[in-house]
């Protein structure tokens, strides 16, 4: 990738950053430097201290040492006032957030000028924001139709919301936080093709990743955390995945690979079901789940995944159709059935529907078989057994915290997926969905929830994996089907597909017709 | 310029410490208006711990006004737990006492040992009745309950006033509206004599005891708190929702009306139709000021309840409104509601360089 201009002058500095929570060191004497014009990857592990780091530079914390620097308009390098995500804005830093700040209610123009406009307007002035916001569109590439809720918008939309917000108030450094861990490939692209031009035009981005690949094709120079400090800062080219992956995890890591498997009898069947209106509706879906295999379902997102996985979760009924497991009928069915007869759900959300934060690990740990012998009897809770399956549990599968009465909440997305699998998979179900099992997670963390489900796969279970990340579907998969707009493909053996036929039908040309 | 950062886990002393350092916050924010009508401080708070402290009597009468607001107190600490935000408890309460007084004045007749029970049983099922509908509405057609339950209060009250001017009009009551008393075999014995203090007292330790050791050690405490913190998950892990709901609901509805029962049974002997001075809203302070803990709710509503009682006996020596404990109850509640902000997050005060700056 072409560099920035060598003598560029710096847009911003972080100098000497030191942030302390309690006894743990979030950040530790980290510097970083912006130049204009220029793509800065900022990578790590979770927990690596990265969106602390932005999170002072925007202001939401203060940094117990060290300060941050930022150009002004036509000016050197200033000391931006700490803890002040105002003075952040003002001085030209916009932040894209990895869970987006939209009001959901409102219309992407409302959104994008909310803040803006001074209390004593009487009027808002939409027309020339409108104009202003048409000519950074057709700029930027950013397309956004301005009048639609924000509630109707798929992610992607949000965060092209979220960036033009920033470039709207004039930012001259953008900051994403993780913007692709809710991108499908394409929709990565397309946001990456997008930074180029804007980067081209004098603005200085800083994004959050931990996926290799994207850091290596679209930034500049990168800068790799790890336990809050910062082990490398390199230009990309001459970068290879492996050594940003060890940089990034500290030592050498070994790919999990799938090995040629035998798919047994039919498993988990869906005929001609079809559910919801709108937007998540799903038409006569064909599904055949066999034991001993992963199939795939690939897609761009809000194509009817969620709907999907909330049926076979059995959050939801068919309304046309049948579902069976073994020949047992599913029409009927509710999450607590599916749970009974061997059927493990791990929620795209896991936060949302994953766990109970306030709740201890425990207990979330035990939440799904709440009302079996193990955990009570007579109706009264057995916290003896509960805390001790949790202890067993924890080693096995490695859950980081401080012990098993800890409330979930403060564990880390990896962590708290580790909980999921920990729950969900214990009791050898024969069928596993799995919705997005590695979005939001870190190396270490993703190549584990894959050796889980491979595990899984080698003891003679179905996994159905729903994902957006391409290349997880490639290595893990057997089949893979494609979903659009709530059709669904038949399932091809991955070895006859490749990323640019499946990226086809995701985008909805051929391949619907198959069955 | 003033900062809020997320605290960590909640440490138990600080639990316990805040409502008690909103509750002196509350007296010492109500000292300013006594200050202006003239009273000493001093004296006046004195007053008040003579009142609800002073004698045998001041404290049996003081432990007698937290008897229903103890129980009040869970009915709301039970729903809030689930997140149904049950506002009702003083339509509750009525519907219990009407059942009560329609089971205790003679529709059947026997020995104590039958007919406290009956009675007992029959406001509970009444008040855990009335919360029932709210819930359906809620689980079923998204009926927010908060707009139901609140509007149930007036309708039951309304009802019962129907009922005392009609059909359960004392025959005796030289025309006053009010029911028949309760037989004495029905009524809760009293548990001191010449005291007003009844075994609704028991009753209500003995319930908040049950309240606590259901959400703490049952399969079904597990499932109201699961719920309550997060009902997309619970639902998720297979947990009845919808049932739990209605459990909650009728616990709930059942301990407001107990409150009504042990009004009519323990203390008044018949109904009417200001049986309640607003126990059911007062009863929704109390479960904040606890935290939402079944045992923190006994001290909170014996806090309550001595202001209640302490105020009125100061404001007959002093010639000062009782309203006066209303308004401290108001700035207890107000003051928990802020400290709960203390609770989740650490506050800093940030004097900023460019700030000074501007000022100079």
């Amino acid at each position: 990738m072409a560099l920035p201009p060598g003598d560029a002058p710096l847009v911003l500095k972080l100098d000497g950053i030191t942030k302390r929570f309690g006894a743990l060191t979030a950040n530790g004497d980290v510097t970083l430097e912006l130049k204009q014009g220029e793509i800065l990857a900022l990578l790590g592990e979770n927990g690596a201290g990265k969106t602390t780091l932005m999170n002072i530079l925007f202001g939401h914390y203060v940094a117990d040492e060290g300060k941050v620097l930022v150009a002004r308009e036509g000016q050197g390098l200033s000391d931006l006032e700490p803890g002040s995500p105002h003075a952040a804005l003002e001085a030209g830093i916009g932040m894209v957030h990895q869970h987006f700040t939209l009001a959901e209610n409102l219309s992407a123009l409302d959104n994008i000028l909310l803040g803006t406009e001074p209390l004593s307007a009487l009027k808002s002035a939409r027309a020339p924001a409108r104009q202003k916001l048409t000519d950074l569109m057709d700029r930027s590439g950013l397309s956004v139709n301005l009048d639609t809720r924000v509630s109707q918008l798929s992610v992607g939309e949000k965060q092209r919301i979220e960036i033009l917000k920033a470039l709207y108030r004039d930012a001259r450094v953008l900051v994403l936080d993780e913007p692709t861990a809710v991108l499908t490939p394409q929709e990565s692209e397309t946001l990456f093709a997008t930074l180029k031009k804007l980067s081209a035009e004098g603005l200085g981005i800083i994004f959050i990743s931990h996926k290799l690949a994207e850091v290596i094709a679209s930034s500049h120079r990168v800068a790799v955390l790890r336990g809050g400090r910062k082990v490398a800062d390199l230009p990309t080219e001459g970068c290879d995945q492996r050594q940003l992956a060890e940089l990034m995890v500290g030592h050498e890591i070994t790919e999990t690979v799938r090995e040629p498997g035998q798919a047994g009898e039919h498993l988990f069947v869906m005929n001609g079901v079809s559910v919801g209106q709108g937007r998540e509706a799903l038409h006569d879906i064909y599904l055949d789940l066999k034991s001993g295999e992963i199939l795939g379902i690939a897609g761009v997102s809000g194509n009817g995944q969620a709907m999907l996985a909330r049926l076979i979760s059995g959050l939801e009924t068919p309304a046309k159709g049948t579902m069976t497991l073994e020949n047992l009928n599913l029409d009927h069915a509710n999450a607590r059935t599916m749970i009974d007869i061997g059927l493990a759900r791990i929620p795209e959300d896991r936060h949302h529907d994953g766990i109970v934060g306030a709740m201890s690990v425990s207990e979330n740990l035990a939440i799904e078989s709440i009302r079996k012998p193990e955990n009570q009897r007579y109706g009264l809770l057995r916290f003896a057994a509960m805390r001790e399956r949790a202890r067993r549990l924890i080693k096995a599968y490695d859950i980081r915290c401080q012990s098993e009465d800890s409330p979930a909440r403060l564990l880390s997305g990896g962590n708290i997926q580790k909980i999921v699998l920990a729950r969900t998979l214990e009791t050898e179900p024969k069928v596993v969905l799995a919705a997005q099992p590695s979005r939001g997670l870190d190396v270490g963390a993703t190549s584990d929830v894959h050796k889980r489900l491979l595990a899984a796969r080698e003891r003679g279970a179905g996994v159905i994996l729903i994902s957006e990340d391409l290349d997880e579907l490639m290595r893990l998969s057997d089949r893979i089907a494609v979903i659009h707009r709530g059709h669904l493909s038949g399932a091809e053996p991955t070895e006859t597909l490749d990323r640019g036929t499946l990226g086809l039908r995701m985008a909805g040309h051929a391949g619907k017709d198959a069955a | 310029m003033i900062r809020f950062e997320p605290r960590g886990p909640v440490a138990v002393s600080r639990m316990v410490a805040v409502p008690v350092i909103a509750a002196v916050a509350a007296l010492i924010l109500a000292a300013v208006p006594m200050l202006f009508a003239g009273l000493s401080i001093f004296e006046a708070y004195g007053l008040m711990a003579k009142g609800a402290f002073g004698s045998m009597f001041a404290f049996t009468e003081m432990l007698t006004r937290a008897t229903p607001l103890i129980l009040t107190g869970l009915a709301a600490a039970v729903a809030f737990r689930a997140k149904l935000w049950n506002i009702g408890a003083e339509g509750q309460l009525y519907a219990g006492a009407l059942a009560a007084v329609a089971v205790g004045t003679g529709f059947l007749s026997g020995p104590s040992y039958i007919l406290i029970p009956a009675v007992v049983l029959a406001g509970a099922l009444a008040g855990g009745l009335v919360m029932l509908g709210p819930t359906l509405l809620k689980t079923k057609l998204g009926v927010d309950e908060v707009v139901t339950t609140l509007l149930l209060n007036f309708i039951i009250l309304l009802f019962v006033q129907m009922m005392l001017e009609g059909p359960m009009k004392d025959p005796m009551g030289m025309g006053w509206p009010q029911s028949e008393p309760i037989l004495d075999e029905a009524a809760l014995p009293k548990l001191m004599a010449r005291m007003r203090i009844h075994w609704g007292l028991v009753m209500a330790l003995v319930a908040s005891l049950g309240v606590y050791f259901l959400l703490k050690r049952t399969v079904w405490g597990f499932e109201i708190r699961a719920v309550g913190e997060n009902a997309a998950a619970a639902r998720h892990a297979g947990i009845p929702v919808t049932a739990t709901f209605i459990r909650v609901g009728l616990l709930s509805g059942a301990l407001a009306g107990l409150a009504g029962v042990g009004e009519v049974a323990g203390l008044k002997g018949y109904l009417t139709a200001d049986l309640s001075p607003g126990f059911g809203y007062s009863g929704i302070v109390v479960a904040m000021l606890a935290g939402l803990s079944p045992i923190g709710v006994v001290f909170a509503a014996l806090f309550i309840a001595s202001i209640f009682v302490g105020a009125d006996s100061m404001s007959r020596a002093t010639g000062v409104s009782n309203y006066l404990a209303d308004l401290i109850v108001a700035m207890a509640l107000l003051c928990v509601l802020v400290s709960g902000l203390f609770l989740r997050f650490k506050i800093r005060f940030v004097g900023t360089a460019s700030t000074k700056e501007a000022a100079e």
